[in-house]
């Protein structure tokens, strides 16, 4: 489990990255709108495609909540030329591996295939792109499959549990409140109608990005295109609201309490990203800021919290600066045995106030940029990842020419600028702390904490 | 692997779980004769096999050194291999935890240690400029060769493994893991979980993590594959570096076989949960197993080949009552474990048992239609490029080659093994190897919600 954890923070550090020798990237925007980015790579015979809506629960409201997550699993439910499932099967058969995933700020789609197989996936994609059937025989079966995928992924995970609420509670008119799966209520009262209202509104060739990276040819891709999403008809995409967060003026604090073994806290400051930057280098210098907090085992957060005091078992930091909207700077932790959820969150409070008072050293600032430099040749080995950062920076309206940028201008951070931003955006009014406080699991384990009520220092 | 968000949960891959299950399967799928890597293979003086395939493209170098020396060798200080393990980048030679730390991090390489029940591991991914590989591969041999295991580093690690297994307890997908493992492996070395328990971890001492180094990591026990822009000779001086001066020492004991399970056997653990995890199997196969294509392909159409496989399809298509429903063999030294597995909400458990052993014993008894056996071919050979489009993918399949002793054409020959299988193979190794009536069944979960205290 905590392992798990840190590999998803190193990917969190380093989102995007291109060198100036990577390959050329190729777009055309066909009539209808949708826009198409070609990247080769032929060191496999492969090619991955992706279909990219900008949709997803930051487009949501209260009461209808997870939505675009519900859609994701409908879109595998079927068109009047392809039963339920279809897809799936099709896909298959031709050799090929396929998913889906829907975040705050995007739903995407994706196959990887032999590179010869493309046309498949293109036709596959161009019919659901507009004549999803969206059956409420389906819709019914579908919706208890996606109740259970909350359960495992939230209901029953404590940690995530407090991960949820805490995101509830530091965004009071941000859309980034929503949880992307959803309220279960929401989930409850959910009806096929509401999904066919937001798969007419949002799906659409103008609202959508297609991506293919592989051993393919750009002009052969573009004719493949225009032939399978060209008939496709354009739609009016409605204006979406900005519903930029009210400034927060004083800290916030929740305790969540679930069946749980280890105690666990979550911080988040109010910092803005790429997107929303009145100054452009800040996010640059607060994705450095979090190289720095946890960019490998020699950043701060390793070395001081759980090697040195070791007040801490798990800790670390993150942020990514491609989200659409301001989001949060967060740090998180489970305390050491021996060390409560107050002194972690003590500890971690004075790496912050150290990045205020102190300049960070010439060589953790070396460090960080080697890693990004490093990083972004390493990201080069997958096809799939070349393919994800195009699309997830089309989507969020920063254009996928911000990636080739981003080696270059982490590299141009200086350390007043990390401290800089750690003076401007990680004050204590603009945070927010969320505490798990784990309630006994087992009979016995009840009983034990009883015994030891006062000495126990599990809370 | 979708966690570009600031928020870790903020994706929701519809199959992450699956695939999660794939990858332990280690399916190493073959199709068309396009460009299969040419694998090349030697043996140092001290016994160390070595696995090559020059990647020009990327200026990027991968190296695993796999010992066996996972958990399977822990004895009775369950926890011990994954503790030394985790321990080799904590001290060694002259260098801190820090030091190495701070080195590494300063050129931009990664190195990591992983353990598991057969595999001890230490990777390393570095640029091949020598200014930054040269530095990479001195730390990479200094913590394969000579880690220190400091006092304090040890006392530190026992503690945080302490916490893991702590950590397990609040997830009954954890929980219902272990109690299988323990009912189909008994007192078979598979048995423990490579974390070991709060017990055995407590009880270990450095000079035991220090004995088990001394055993383990030697040249007759280590295994080397390398991907990357660089030739033969940089391979074999890459490979000489870091293990060549290892001691040969000895090859690991064979592990004894793993017996069958007598009668079936059902475990149910509450917990205060909104779901039920349920897992059902027994011992399966091992790695190079007489019946290995016939039952992994059979397997791909049962249970293994995501949304579209039986399993999936009875349980999740057509009742929704699961997320992921699965089923999967993991082939290992010895035999691996079989698995089907669900997991629902608490009303439901029975019911969902009842669809998933209804699911086996009628592939069991019927095996694979025309239809699904095609397909599953088609999907098994069409894909073969997937399981080989990047370096970190290559250095994967070349480390199991090593590892399990397969032949060096295995990636040739995969394709024609899998197109030979016929229907009649599969429904008799199924017949054969896989039997419900003896099967464990584990069930986590099931505590009323009240009890829970959900909020």
């Amino acid at each position: 489990m905590l392992t798990f954890k840190r590999l998803l923070m190193l990917c969190l550090l380093f989102p995007l990255g291109a060198a100036a020798d990577n390959p050329a990237v190729h777009e055309l925007t066909l009539k209808n709108g949708l826009k198409v980015i070609v990247k080769e790579d032929h060191r496999s015979p492969v090619v991955v495609s992706q279909v990219w809506y900008k949709v997803g629960s930051s487009y949501e409201h209260d009461g209808i909540t997870g939505l675009s997550h519900a859609l994701e699993h409908m879109m595998f439910k079927g068109t009047p030329k392809h039963g339920p499932n279809e897809f799936s099967r099709i896909i298959a058969e031709n050799g090929g591996r396929e998913n889906a995933f829907t975040s705050r700020d995007y739903t995407a789609y994706f196959q990887q295939l032999e590179k010869n197989r493309l046309k498949v996936s293109f036709e596959l994609e161009a019919d659901r792109m507009r004549n999803l059937t969206l059956s409420p025989k389906e819709f019914a079966k579908e919706i208890q499959v996606v109740m259970e995928e909350r359960r495992m992924r939230t209901d029953d995970d404590p940690e995530s549990l407090t991960d949820e609420q805490f995101n509830a509670v530091a965004f009071l008119n941000s859309a980034y409140r929503i949880p992307v799966i959803g309220w279960m209520d929401d989930l409850k009262s959910m009806r096929v109608d509401d999904l066919r209202k937001w798969y007419e509104t949002w799906y659409a060739p103008n609202n959508a990005t297609l991506v293919v990276v592989g051993d393919v040819r750009p002009q052969h891709v573009f004719e493949m295109a225009k032939k399978y999403f060209g008939p496709l008809k354009p739609s009016t995409i409605p204006e979406v609201k900005p519903r930029q967060e009210i400034p927060q003026t004083g800290i916030r604090r929740i305790t969540v309490k679930a069946p749980a073994e280890l105690p666990y806290i979550v911080m988040g400051y109010k910092v803005p990203v790429l997107h929303t930057a009145k100054i452009e280098w800040e996010p640059y210098a607060l994705e450095v800021l979090s190289g720095i907090l946890d960019g490998g085992d020699s950043a701060r957060l390793p070395k001081d919290l759980i090697r040195g005091s070791q007040v801490a078992a798990q800790t670390s930091a993150g942020y990514s600066l491609d989200a659409r909207n301001d989001y949060l700077l967060e740090l998180d932790g489970t305390p050491a045995q021996g060390h409560d959820i107050g002194e972690l969150e003590k500890a971690l409070r004075e790496q912050v106030q150290k990045l205020r008072d102190d300049l960070v050293n010439e060589d953790e600032l070396k460090r960080v940029k080697a890693q990004v430099v490093a990083s972004d040749v390493y990201q080069r080995d997958s096809v799939f990842y070349q393919a994800m950062q195009i699309g997830s920076l089309e989507s969020v309206g920063l254009g996928w020419q911000v990636g080739d940028q981003y080696v270059d201008k982490v590299k141009a951070v200086t350390a007043e600028q990390v401290r800089d931003v750690a003076r401007k955006y990680l004050i204590d009014d603009h945070l927010t702390v969320a505490v798990l406080d784990p309630l006994p699991i087992s009979d016995e384990e009840k009983m034990r904490r009883s015994q030891h009520s006062g000495g126990d220092n599990v809370r | 692997m979708y966690a570009n968000h600031p928020n870790k949960k903020s994706m929701q891959p519809i199959r992450l779980i699956l695939s999660a299950c794939f990858a332990m399967l280690g399916l190493i799928a073959s199709g068309t004769a396009t460009a299969n890597p040419k694998i090349q293979h030697w043996t140092t003086a001290n016994g160390a096999r070595i696995y090559f395939v020059p990647s020009p493209e990327l200026p990027i170098v991968d190296i695993r050194v796999v010992f066996d020396a996972g958990s399977a060798r822990d004895g009775t200080h369950s926890g011990l291999a994954r503790l030394t393990n985790s321990l080799l980048n904590q001290g060694a030679s002259k260098f801190d935890a820090d030091q190495i730390a701070e080195r590494l991090d300063g050129i931009g390489a990664k190195l990591d240690t992983s353990s598991y029940r057969d595999m001890a591991i230490v990777s390393l991914r570095s640029l091949t400029e020598p200014s930054l590989l040269d530095p990479a591969l001195d730390i990479m041999t200094l913590v394969v060769s000579q880690p220190s295991f400091p006092e304090a580093a040890f006392k530190l690690e026992q503690k945080r493994t302490l916490i893991a297994v702590r950590g397990e307890k609040e997830s009954p997908s954890a929980i219902a893991e272990k109690a299988f493992f323990a009912a189909i492996y008994g007192k078979h070395p598979y048995a423990t979980p490579s974390l070991g328990t709060e017990e055995s971890v407590a009880a270990l001492t450095r000079q035991d993590v220090a004995d088990f180094h001394q055993r383990y990591y030697v040249g007759h026990n280590a295994v080397v594959a390398i991907v990357g822009a660089i030739d033969r000779t940089a391979a074999e001086k890459i490979a000489e570096k870091v293990v060549g001066k290892l001691p040969a020492g000895e090859t690991a004991a064979a592990l004894p076989p793993v017996q069958s399970l007598a009668a079936a056997k059902v475990e149910h653990i509450p917990y205060p949960s909104a779901q039920t995890h349920i897992l059902v199997g027994q011992p399966g196969i091992s790695r190079d197993d007489s019946d290995y294509f016939p039952l992994v392909l059979g397997n791909h159409v049962l249970g293994g080949s995501g949304l579209v496989s039986r399993m999936a399809d009875e349980v999740r298509e057509k009742r929704g009552l699961a997320y992921s429903a699965y089923s999967y063999f993991a082939p290992m030294h010895v035999a691996g474990p079989f698995t089907a597995g669900l997991q629902t909400r608490n009303e439901k458990a029975e019911a969902a048992l009842k669809v998933l052993q209804d699911t086996l014993r009628d592939f069991i008894a019927k095996g694979p239609t025309a239809a699904e056996l095609s397909a599953a071919k088609k999907n098994i050979t069409g894909g073969f490029a997937l399981n080989l489009d990047s370096n970190a993918k290559i250095v994967d399949n070349l480390a199991s080659i090593g590892f399990y002793k397969l032949p060096l054409d295995y990636l040739d020959t995969y394709n024609q093994h899998i197109e030979a299988v016929t229907a009649d193979q599969i429904r008799a190794a199924f017949q054969r190897r896989v039997h419900p009536q003896d099967m464990v069944t584990v069930m986590v979960g099931g505590e009323t919600a009240a009890t829970a205290a959900k909020p």
